[in-house]
């Protein structure tokens, strides 16, 4: 896969096509298959991310803690914000749907961690439904996403363990925002735009969840992650560029996360994890899991 | 080289790549080394895995590997339940594998028992679903999962791996990587040969049959 999006831009361009072909055609050429398997290996993938969706909005699932379920629903029948009726509260509430499937031990697709699963399907589908796109588009902009994972991987990280939640939650935000602005009509180069733009504001972003369980915050940073990637999308198809190219983006992300104390990285020794309350809830909730299993 | 399809997968039972469906990949390879559903089991878990393995269901995404679930499946939920309906005993425990920024935190040892023949592995959940296996009966290995991989223990003798290279390639199989490990010169040689194709069971009985070979077993593509 390309190790630059630049690259990849630079490719599309030249061909006038799609980011999305051309990360089709390079991954075909690497792994020795067709691009109809490959196609036909992420429409199942978008199959899964639907179903965690329609599962999770359901409402009726909790967490092995207890810490974390519900909410998603919340956002379906609560009390309606300023969002209500947009996309915007749509993919929220789907965000959060697909994490609690996630910590409730149910299906979902890593999309590029369980942790960060909820942001992608969040932002795809919800936009997809808004706007009645069909599930070609949908498949070609989970490989549009692929590309762009893939690109952060190698040249950062997409492990909380390794560079904090801006490795997860953050690289998700850049993967669904690159993918849904070409999704949307936007050219290969307003979706690099969208990558920079989603990924800049999650930079730092640590990893600390209560306990180390894949629950608080993590729930709620898919959605937070999903609300950037809106925020990305809009402004790159408005025109809006980011004048650091996505590439330094990205490695300035890995920077960080290099350089990033070791408990802000999954450790659940610093952060939200270390707070007084963050301490006592890991310390009620294991003891329930453990009665809940024995 | 990252493909595509790693990113956007896999499909899995949450909560955790790593310590779910890497947990569960683990198991499923373990089940390969004794040729089936172990009727008991001894994990150790070491680290992270021991911490805040049962927050994660790492415990039922062994059990579950051990049973033959892939990390996509939703029995997974309720693997220890299955377990103990199905009257097989698993023991997990807390352990210290070796010192912390040496052995990696995400680890378990495997100790398991079916039909007479017996098993140790040692294995590490990487990240991302990824899992590396470092140990097998006590020699020093390296099994991603990612191929169709057969592991087997042969006397030290001339022209072995010729001799087994000849019989997966007559089972039209492509060997990716081998690797031979041995305790000493002369001792016994620990074979490890990942293949892109999956070996038929002829091929593996084909290598069981070989006068000097002491076991074989194939174990499962467990990779994306």
């Amino acid at each position: 896969m390309y190790k630059s999006l630049a690259d990849a831009i630079r490719d599309a361009e030249a061909r006038g096509t799609t980011l999305a072909t051309v990360a089709l055609d390079v991954e075909a050429r690497d792994q020795g298959r067709r691009v109809a398997d490959i196609r036909a290996a992420l429409a199942r993938a978008l199959e899964v991310m639907r179903g965690a969706v329609r599962h999770g909005l359901t409402g009726d699932l909790r967490s092995a803690s207890g810490l974390v379920g519900g909410d998603a629903a919340k956002l379906r029948t609560g009390p309606p914000g300023p969002l209500a009726g947009t996309p915007f509260r749509d993919v929220l509430a789907r965000a959060l749907a697909v994490q609690e499937v996630n910590a409730a031990m149910g299906v979902i697709v890593a999309a590029p961690t369980a942790g960060g699963a909820g942001v992608l399907p969040a932002v795809l589908l919800g936009l997809a439904d808004a706007r009645g796109i069909g599930d070609d588009a949908l498949i070609d902009a989970l490989a549009t996403a692929g590309l762009i994972g893939a690109v952060v991987a190698e040249r950062a990280s997409l492990s909380g363990a390794e560079g904090g939640c801006q490795a997860e939650t953050g690289a998700a935000a850049g993967m669904a925002a690159g993918a849904a602005t070409e999704m949307l009509g936007g050219s290969p180069s307003q979706a690099g735009h969208a990558v920079a733009l989603a990924q800049q504001g999650t930079l730092g972003l640590v990893c600390d969840p209560l306990g180390g369980l894949v629950e608080l915050p993590c729930v709620f940073r898919n959605a937070t992650g999903a609300a950037i990637a809106l925020a990305a999308i809009e402004m790159a198809l408005a025109g809006i560029t980011f004048a650091i190219p996505a590439d330094e983006v990205i490695d300035t992300m890995g920077e960080i996360g290099r350089s990033m104390d070791v408990r802000y990285r999954e450790t659940a020794g610093g952060g939200l994890a270390a707070t007084p309350t963050g301490r006592r809830l890991a310390r009620e909730r294991l003891v329930q899991i453990r009665k809940a299993d024995g | 080289m990252v493909s595509l399809l790693d990113v956007i997968g896999p499909v899995m039972v949450g909560p955790s790549s790593s310590h779910t469906a890497g947990a569960c990949r683990l198991g499923l390879l373990a089940r390969g080394l004794v040729g089936g559903t172990p009727p008991s089991a001894l994990i150790e878990l070491h680290g992270s895995f021991a911490r805040t393995g049962e927050g994660h269901g790492t415990d039922k995404a062994i059990a579950g590997g051990l049973m033959g679930f892939r990390p996509d499946d939703e029995r997974l939920r309720d693997a220890l339940d299955i377990m103990e309906r199905e009257g097989l005993a698993y023991t997990f425990e807390k352990t210290k594998l070796g010192e912390e920024g040496e052995t990696h935190p995400n680890t378990v040892r495997i100790t398991l028992e079916r039909g007479g023949r017996r098993a140790v592995m040692v294995g590490s959940s990487l990240g991302a679903g990824r899992i590396l296996v470092t140990e097998i009966d006590g020699f020093p290995v390296e099994v991603h999962g990612n191929y169709h991989t057969i592991v087997l223990v042969a006397e030290d003798i001339k022209g072995s791996i010729a001799r087994i290279a000849g019989i997966l390639a007559d089972d039209g199989v492509n060997i990716a990587n081998l690797r031979l490990t041995r305790k000493q010169r002369g001792g016994d040689a620990f074979m490890v040969i990942e293949a892109d194709d999956q070996p038929e069971e002829k091929a593996r009985d084909d290598i069981r049959a070989l006068p000097w070979v002491k076991y074989a077993y194939r174990l499962d593509k467990v990779g994306a």
